[in-house]
């Protein structure tokens, strides 16, 4: 019992990990007024990026800069319509989608002929997982042991990045003068404007910041969860991730347990794929994969709490002219 | 005309024309990057969309799915609403269809079951659009939000379904059983005198998407409730003050605009499958915000874009058979880029326009 409820709570790390990086690229974005849908793109795109770059130059940190480099690119597409174009946001964002997922299809076809696929990767060209200290002789240690050497050992270093990455962003959005301003031009973009502020160089710093941690979350899609990249591999988790940053209020530390809980169902709903539970019988797995869109719209509903999204999200800033 | 403003001309024909023609033009270059001859894939294109009767059947039978998808995104923009749940919609529409079909296949002709199929797309597709309606009107919770989330329930709803409840006796298939004739739609070439599409499944469900079309004009334009949607959607506060009530506006036209969708599933379900299958809307109800998009949010562009979607659909397929290398991810693509330039970027060429027509307009001899 202990070691399948040590087993669940690993994959829920290594599940949770995607979702944790792009919704924390979300948090950004939203956070300074520029509504993101095309999180699911981002990650996508990087995916591809990731996947064919470390295939071809056999280094996944090659791959992790090349599916960087593409999901901010995607990212300042977003932003040169939304920022410079006053664009409809969501319209934007659902267009990066779909580019992202036509253009990795169409391309891994093109260049490698598998099917989609770029071809598998493995050795450098993935990122390896990493065993902590002790982690082996450790093992046998009645719960200490088992949580040490499954549940803390023995992830590749994205999955530290992500965690890493939840204080460091509360970090950058709540004590740095550039979180500051940040929140404030997501808030109320024409009072940073009057402190002579630029609105439009302040939120693409955002957006930018939105495409590196897309571009984590993709590269660990393609390189280090799994070994190369697969049409349409991110099937769905961006959204789920813009679920749980809606679901977190868009504040760093509850985004990352919102995906912990999101990332635990997944691995729950995989565990009981076609078993009995005693009591209740067959759990049908698609309640508990609906289930992190359900929560969000009963949150969304505003019966569990109120989330309020930034106030000045979804609106281009026009400054006034005199 | 007064400065700012273009003729009204330009602003219905070509702005839209200019930014259709950069996707395509951008189109373009992804096919050189693949190494392929952008113009001989557009002829391809062209003559296996346009070029035999069996090609222009296929083109319409897709357009007849975008033109119902196109409507629906199409009037909830015309109340200010993002209905971006048009998918799920849809697939709901198909359990509505499939619900009639089951029921009255064995017992009465088409013309019996099509009115209870109608009925049922409608109703499913817009009680789908239902909940996240009356969030945005009473929580105001954001409707494109909930309607995605929603687009994902009714995914793993559907998968529940088709394989626990609805799967025919001793299959493994998520679908349900076959229809008989009574739950078929005819053929459009066995409807209308001298047509003749081949095999394509065109059918009786393109006469019900221009009737469809002709529903949502005098609608929008010609009745009291078009003229709050509108008046809403133009700007929320007057309406409020005019004593339009944004609750019932709000509701109201996400049911249409679910019922819309909905509606596609009859094309889909009655018209070619015969059957309900898992994923039968595969993307469809995206496609439509790219069509009321080019389509301007009126019915007559939003057939002319659905006719040029079909062509896409249907010549993309003959396309990834004359050229391998360009597989039907090709269409994708265009509807990414039709999407950002007719939509997200739709004023990136005006002020480059406007200065043209200023020119134009400017009287010989007075500096521009």
């Amino acid at each position: 019992m202990f070691d399948t409820l040590i087993l669940i709570l690993d994959s829920t790390v290594r599940l949770s990990t995607p979702l944790l990086l792009a919704a924390l690229a979300g948090l950004y974005s939203e956070r300074s007024g520029v509504f993101d849908i095309g999180l699911e793109g981002k990650m996508l795109g990087a995916a591809f990026a990731a996947g064919a770059a470390a295939a071809v130059t056999g280094s996944a940190w090659l791959g992790l800069a090349a599916g960087i480099l593409l999901s901010v690119a995607l990212a300042l597409v977003h932003g040169f319509a939304c920022i410079t174009h006053r664009g409809n946001q969501i319209v934007s964002g659902v267009a990066i989608n779909f580019l992202a997922m036509g253009l990795t299809a169409l391309l891994g076809q093109a260049w490698f002929s598998q099917g989609g696929r770029t071809p598998p990767v493995s050795g450098d060209a993935r990122f390896a997982n990493l065993v902590w200290p002790f982690a082996e002789s450790l093992r046998d240690v009645p719960v200490l042991g088992g949580l040490y050497s499954e549940l803390l050992s023995g992830h590749n270093i994205l999955v530290y990045a992500a965690f890493l990455a939840v204080p460091f962003s509360w970090w950058v959005l709540f004590r740095t003068r550039f979180g500051l301003r940040l929140r404030a031009v997501g808030e109320n973009p024409a009072a940073v404007d009057t402190a002579g502020i630029s609105v439009a160089w302040l939120r693409y710093r955002a957006v930018i910041c939105t495409g590196i941690l897309c571009g984590l979350a993709g590269s660990y899609l393609a390189i280090a969860q799994s070994a190369g990249f697969i049409s349409n591999m991110t099937a769905g988790k961006g959204f789920i991730a813009l679920a749980a940053l809606i679901f977190a209020k868009w504040k760093p530390v509850p985004v990352m347990f919102a995906c912990l809980l999101f990332g635990f169902l997944d691995a729950v709903a995989i565990r009981l794929q076609g078993q009995q539970v005693p009591g209740i019988g067959e759990v049908p797995v698609q309640a508990i994969q609906a289930l992190p869109y359900i929560l969000t719209v009963i949150l969304l509903a505003g019966f569990i709490g109120k989330a309020v999204p930034p106030r000045a999200g979804g609106v281009a800033y026009v400054k006034e002219r005199g | 005309m007064t400065a700012g403003q273009l003729p009204r001309w330009a602003d219905y024909i070509l702005m839209p024309a200019i930014n259709v023609a950069a996707a395509f033009i951008v189109s373009g270059l992804v096919v050189l990057l693949i190494g392929e001859n952008p113009i001989e894939a557009v002829k391809v294109l062209v003559w296996g969309s346009l070029g035999w009767n069996e090609g222009i059947g296929f083109t319409l039978f897709y357009a007849t799915n975008f033109i119902f998808t196109g409507l629906a995104v199409a009037i909830a923009f015309h109340a200010g609403l993002f209905n971006i749940g048009g998918e799920g919609q849809a697939y709901l529409g198909g359990l509505g269809v499939a619900l009639a079909c089951l029921a009255l296949d064995r017992y009465v002709p088409w013309w019996v079951t099509l009115p209870f199929a109608v009925a049922g797309a409608a109703a499913f597709g817009a009680a789908w659009a239902f909940i996240p309606a009356v969030l945005q009107a009473k929580r105001g919770s954001h409707v494109v939000i909930t309607t995605i989330m929603f687009n994902f329930i009714a995914a793993s709803l559907m998968v529940y379904l088709l394989v626990n409840v609805m799967s025919k006796p001793g299959s493994m298939q998520p679908e349900t059983r076959t229809f008989e004739d009574g739950g078929r739609l005819p053929l459009l070439q066995d409807v209308l005198p001298f047509t003749d599409f081949g095999s394509a499944p065109v059918n009786f469900s393109f006469l019900l998407a221009l009737a469809a079309c002709l529903f949502v004009w005098v609608l929008v334009w010609r009745t009291r409730l078009g003229y709050e949607i509108r008046t809403f959607g133009a700007n929320q506060t007057a309406a409020v003050y005019a004593g339009i009530s944004p609750v019932r506006i709000t509701v109201v036209t996400m049911l249409i605009s679910g019922g819309l969708a909905g509606m596609m599933a009859i094309n889909e379900i009655m018209g070619s499958q015969h059957r309900l299958l898992i994923e039968f809307v595969s993307g469809y109800g995206f496609v439509g915000i790219a069509v009321a998009l080019m389509g301007r949010a009126h019915p007559v562009g939003i057939v002319f874009a659905a006719i040029l979607f079909g062509m896409l659909y249907q010549g993309g397929a003959e396309l990834a058979f004359e050229m391998p290398a360009i597989t039907r991810d090709m269409i994708v693509v265009i509807q990414g880029l039709v999407i950002l330039f007719a939509g997200a970027l739709e004023h990136m060429f005006r002020p480059a326009l406007l200065r043209v027509f200023g020119v134009l307009s400017a009287p010989a001899g007075t500096p521009a």
